[in-house]
């Protein structure tokens, strides 16, 4: 197993797309790397392609909704080279007035699901996505229930005395 | 590469079908169904008995718990994890719990890290015989399904002796364990371990060479290794195809380094190498509940929690006679400990796959986020690529030879 550290991959990474990286952080032994939107996916590709580096296995993509942060949506995603046993964190924003990001599904099958659901649950739109449709909520739902301003609440029990204001909002819950 | 591996969506399927346009028959399985799984829908396009595509419809079982431990403080959060895959609760309490202690940056002591040890291997065996004996129960192989929850129960005995619950455990907390181990655990367990191997060797000796078993398996919802990682695969579906990759070996935690275990592979990834592998582990878990189990023999009585004050509280003896203490205590129960602020990731070897804890902390009380890398919902994206040109048979074979279970899939 060729061996692999964090110092090697910030400099091929700094090599070749020193402009996109936004910021770099190492807490805990982890390397993370914040990224510009524009330069997602080509650096997503670099590291998947990369003879040196081979970080083909995406492992998580996931995304944060930071309300009261600017840009409020981040989106995290982990790669993981087998060869090596290593892992990075890639981390991209988005603006909540444009919250869309590049997808990586395309260069990643694994990450299908994962945008979907961070889609369906946070609202970050994937651009490029096979195709974008809610996953884990009924597909008519309307919002975007993980988004900080989005209630944790709870579900009203229909009685026959408010059935009536309850089914206007969620028409298949009558059978 | 996406072209080459697809992930289709139910309404790719129906839509044609309800416009008319195709030639295949559209079948609705699910989400109740005796062979899925649990609430899994599937909507699987037929030729004949010739499955054409498939696609999987998730979220029946969707409870919102990521969002629900957003208003958790850290410690009550724990309980909602249990609730995520449900075979395997102490894999998911040890996913948070490392996840948080990474963040905060706690030592555990040594014993409590090998009772987590034996724990979650425990757990893995007990992972393991639920999907053996629901896997045979869908290839009509009933015997086995009773003979694994035989010994399944064994298992689940032990949970409650050292924690009170059979399944929802939470016995693996931020900062340690729960309790203590209970004077009877270890030579309980000593009796399992001793009677286990023999076990296995029955279920073997009725589904390995079993003409019928392989002619179900073998060459059945093959995928190589190139496409199992292209498509997440990880866990046993991983190392069907050969790649040996366990976190256990490749970033170790909870002391693995430490103990002496083997990385069963597969060759080319059909069910029937799925079923090896699993059976395989089952084997490596035992003998690492017997270090464990040593370890555990050999070691005095110790801490099972972490003495950092910043997650636990002082010891009783001193809240006793110290106001500070007593308010620390307080504050510790009411409030709940503070990470800094900043996020950590996690990944831990559940029986399903990679299982990974995202953290988010904002200095507060309570998670600002907490995602779980999920290996059942990513795994269920490789079902169309496997289950092509296969019977609708196989499909059934198929979805148990992944391994998913519903509560992580929609979590």
């Amino acid at each position: 197993m060729v061996p692999m550290n964090n110092q090697t991959v910030l400099t091929s990474i700094r090599e070749r797309f020193a402009q996109a990286v936004l910021g770099v952080a190492e807490v805990r032994g982890d390397l993370n790397i914040t990224l510009r939107r524009e330069a997602w996916v080509e650096v997503a590709r670099f590291f998947r392609d990369e003879p040196t580096l081979r970080y083909t296995f995406l492992e998580n993509l996931c995304g944060v909704d930071y309300l009261g942060r600017t840009p409020r949506f981040e989106v995290v995603v982990h790669l993981v080279s087998i060869e090596h046993l290593h892992r990075i964190c890639l981390k991209v924003g988005a603006p909540e007035e444009d919250p869309c990001v590049p997808s990586l599904a395309l260069l990643f099958p694994t990450a299908n699901y994962q945008e979907r659901e961070t889609w369906d649950l946070l609202g970050i739109s994937f651009e490029g996505h096979p195709d974008l449709c809610r996953i884990l909520m009924p597909d008519d739902w309307v919002g975007h229930p993980q988004r900080k301003d989005y209630p944790l609440g709870e579900e009203e029990v229909a009685f026959t005395f408010n059935q009536e204001r309850i089914y206007a909002q969620k028409p298949f819950a009558k059978e | 590469m996406a072209q080459t591996l697809p992930v289709p969506t139910p309404h790719e399927i129906t839509g044609p079908a309800l416009a008319g346009t195709t030639e295949t028959m559209v079948l609705n399985m699910g989400p109740h169904h005796p062979s899925t799984h649990g609430v899994l829908r599937l909507v699987v396009e037929l030729d004949g008995e010739v499955v054409v595509n498939v696609a999987a419809d998730v979220g029946f079982l969707h409870t919102g718990i990521e969002k629900t431990m957003e208003s958790r403080t850290y410690q009550q959060a724990v309980v909602l994890t249990d609730r995520m895959d449900y075979l395997a609760p102490l894999s998911n309490n040890l996913s948070y719990a490392l996840a948080v202690e990474k963040l905060i940056g706690v030592e555990i002591p040594e014993r409590a890290q090998t009772i987590r040890v034996l724990m979650v291997e425990l757990q893995r065996i007990s992972s393991h015989l639920v999907w053996l004996g629901t896997h045979a129960l869908d290839l009509a192989a009933m015997s086995v399904f009773l003979y694994a929850f035989r010994e399944r129960e064994q298992i689940l005995d032990l949970f409650e002796l050292v924690s009170g619950a059979r399944l929802m455990t939470s016995y693996i907390r931020v900062g340690g364990l729960a309790y203590d181990l209970p004077a009877d655990f270890l030579p309980t367990v000593d009796t399992f371990l001793k009677r286990m191997p023999a076990c296995v060797d029955e279920y073997e000796a009725l589904l390995t060479g079993n003409p019928l078993w392989l002619e179900r398996t073998v060459g059945v919802g093959i995928i190589d290794a190139e496409a199992a990682v292209a498509y997440g695969l990880t866990g046993a579906n991983l190392r069907a195809t050969g790649i040996p990759y366990d976190v256990r070996k490749a970033m170790p935690y909870t002391g693995y380094e430490s103990y002496d275990f083997a990385i069963p592979v597969g060759k080319q990834g059909d069910i029937y190498d799925r079923y090896r592998v699993r059976m395989a582990e089952m084997r490596q878990s035992i003998s690492l509940c017997r270090q464990a189990w040593e370890r555990l023999n050999a070691m005095p009585p110790g801490n099972f929690q972490t003495a950092d004050r910043r997650i636990m509280p002082p010891p009783k003896s001193e809240i006793t006679h110290s106001m500070e203490a007593l308010i620390h205590h307080f504050k510790l129960w009411t409030e709940g400990f503070k990470p800094p602020q900043g996020d950590a990731y996690m990944s831990i070897e559940s029986p399903r796959g990679i299982l990974g804890c995202y953290v988010v902390s904002d200095g507060g009380p309570k998670p600002w986020r907490v995602h779980f890398r999920s290996p059942s919902f990513i795994s269920l994206q490789s079902l169309a690529h496997m289950g092509k040109g296969r019977l609708m048979a196989d499909l059934v074979a198929l979805i148990a030879s992944l391994d998913p279970v519903l509560g992580e899939v929609d979590r």
